[in-house]
């Protein structure tokens, strides 16, 4: 008698899927709803896009203590994807307030663009979620592929346009290097689930196989180019710089997250194993990505172009408590990049205010006098500023400690001293832009600053956390320890 | 029956092939072509250990990605594209407003 195969896609789990399951709904009901033409003023995608964020969201929290494995252990559902997943969906939400008015201001209000926004943050989710270098790949292509198109969306628009080409050419080098170190990990485990890549390594230890060392060194490569980290950091200025700016804040963001969940994923449940060949490396990329993205920060003029080397410093302080390891630095590491995607989707907020239409005012000096003519968005860019710096009473101030600390109880003296000596230095530029608002004249014609109430709602809500978390900050460290259980 | 090191060793060469084309090429099509030489040098990888490890994976991750690739060819060489409907060329070098 003939037996059945078990019906495999029936028994999947499908809350285990939900957020990508909303996000992948919304994306089409966007771009069905535009067979409806609406108004270039309309808000109907956005309000579309904000639903499907917080559907994705709830449906996520909803079974948020359940641990469960679909697709053959491809794609997990545990404490570390929730955590990001609710990470994700944040940003994106955030980032769709900041898009409001600013995409009708540089005319890109199309249902595509949110369309794309939900598809990058589908890609975020499923690196968060994926058991599998094959599935991590899917995921970052998927986000990559719409950061790409998001990056040179206003196409009309040089700067935009070289921004998506440097992002695109370089994103695919990287992904090139990925995929061979994927499959060089194939080749040296025979498979390619993380899980069973352990296990491989419990019977025949990889320590010093050269294929496998080399398809590691490769991968970190690729991650490194997703994250920013220098050396391979050359395209985040440019790409920062010409896309859009709420795009810019996005990305920034989520791309940095997804690009460490994926990381810390892979190092953490494959690799821990083979920790004396990849801790070196990781030491020796943060304290660059550290030291050049800090000091070459300082030389900037263009706001957007100084946030991106700020932003790849920051890369940097996460690489230490990736470094640090264990229970506390993973748990660190969340709670760093869960605190500087509020604050910094808040310093790129307030840059999606400045300007007219189709009017792009972000250089430093742009910023004189703004301090005085508008005193809540003075205090907000100061906070925000203060908060990257990593000065009490703000979260970024928390951030630092957590990951400083992490790393000191893990032994690495000399990176936290470089660390800390960085952190110094990038207070530097951060109170340049403070300077700008409170001590500079502006020359020419002061800013015109575009207020918009969806922006406005998404930078009190930055402000909050970043002052909630500074000062309460426990729940928040608990909820990224217990996140992270699921990987030792 | 090809011995698993030919195959290796070849792309191994295919890749290096992509990488070399990227940094010294200047025009965006021909730095893209590199590209997908070193995406299939991973293909090769892949069907390469796929027969020796007797583990039918490898190859369907090679549809995997190469459904990818054509995805990154579509997004791509729109961008490169728009790029020659507003600057009349694809070399990168020329293509230099962003600077710091």
């Amino acid at each position: 008698m003939n037996v059945l195969p078990t019906p495999v896609l029936l028994a999947v789990d499908w809350w285990a899927l939900g957020a990508v399951l909303a996000l992948s709904a919304g994306i089409l009901l966007l771009l069905l709803l535009e067979f409806f033409p609406a108004q270039a003023r309309s808000n109907r995608s956005a309000i579309v896009a904000l639903l499907t964020l917080a559907a994705a969201g709830w449906s996520v929290f909803h079974v948020r203590d359940a641990k469960r494995e679909i697709f053959g252990g491809m794609f997990v559902h545990d404490g570390f994807t929730v955590f990001f997943t609710l990470l994700f969906c944040a940003a994106g939400a955030l980032a769709v307030l900041l898009s409001w008015d600013y995409v009708k201001r540089t005319r890109i209000n199309q249902a595509e663009y949110y369309a794309l926004l939900l598809s990058a943050t589908a890609g975020m989710i499923i690196m968060a979620a994926s058991n599998d270098l094959i599935t991590i790949f899917l995921g970052l292509e998927l986000m990559s592929l719409a950061l790409y198109v998001l990056v040179g969306f206003q196409r009309h628009h040089l700067e935009s346009n070289e921004a998506a080409l440097k992002y695109f050419l370089l994103g695919a080098f990287a992904s090139g290097f990925l995929l061979y170190g994927i499959a060089l990990l194939y080749g040296a485990t025979g498979t390619t689930g993380l899980g069973q890549m352990a296990a491989v390594m419990i019977d025949s230890p990889m320590l010093g196989n050269p294929l496998f060392l080399l398809g590691g060194l490769l991968l970190i490569i690729g991650f490194g180019f997703k994250v920013s980290a220098v050396p391979f950091h050359m395209w985040t200025p440019d790409a920062y710089e010409g896309a859009p700016t709420s795009i810019t804040a996005f990305m920034s963001v989520g791309a940095k997250a997804a690009g460490f969940a994926a990381l810390l994923r892979v190092l953490m449940r494959a690799m821990g194993d083979v920790q004396a060949d990849w801790i070196p490396i990781l030491s020796g990329l943060a304290i660059l990505t550290m030291t050049v993205g800090n000091i070459t920060a300082l030389l900037q003029n263009n706001l957007k172009r100084m946030l991106a080397y700020s932003s790849i410093a920051h890369a940097g302080y996460v690489l230490i408590a990736v470094v640090a390891g264990g229970r506390d630095g993973a748990a660190s590491a969340l709670f760093y990049l869960a605190i500087y995607a509020v604050m910094n989707l808040g310093a790129f907020g307030v840059l999606t205010l400045l300007g007219r239409e189709r009017e792009e005012r972000v250089l430093i000096s742009d910023l004189a006098g703004l301090g005085f003519r508008h005193p809540a968005l003075g205090i907000a860019l100061t906070l925000f500023m203060i908060s990257l710096g990593g000065i009490p009473p703000t979260a970024g101030f928390m951030a630092k400690v957590y990951v400083f600390s992490a790393a000191l109880n893990a032994g690495l003296v000399p990176l936290v001293i470089i660390g800390v000596l960085n952190s110094v230095v990038a207070i530097f530029y951060y109170l340049r832009v403070t300077v700008a608002l409170y001590m500079e004249e502006p020359q020419g014609e002061p800013v015109y600053v575009s207020w918009a109430t969806p922006g406005v709602i998404a930078l009190i809500a930055s402000v909050v956390l970043t002052l909630w978390w500074g000062i309460q900050a426990n729940g928040l460290l608990a909820a990224a320890q217990r996140s992270v259980l699921g990987l030792l | 029956m090809i011995p698993l090191s030919w195959a290796l060793i070849l792309s191994a060469v295919v890749f290096v092939i992509g990488v070399i084309g990227v940094l010294i090429r200047r025009n965006a099509i021909v730095i893209f072509m590199s590209i997908e030489l070193m995406l299939n040098a991973a293909n090769l990888v892949f069907v390469a250990f796929s027969q020796h490890l007797r583990s039918i994976d490898g190859q369907v991750f090679v549809f995997f990605v190469m459904t990818v690739a054509a995805a990154e060819v579509a997004v791509g060489l729109a961008i490169i594209v728009n790029l020659f409907r507003l600057r009349e060329t694809v070399m990168v070098d020329e293509v230099n407003l962003l600077k710091g």
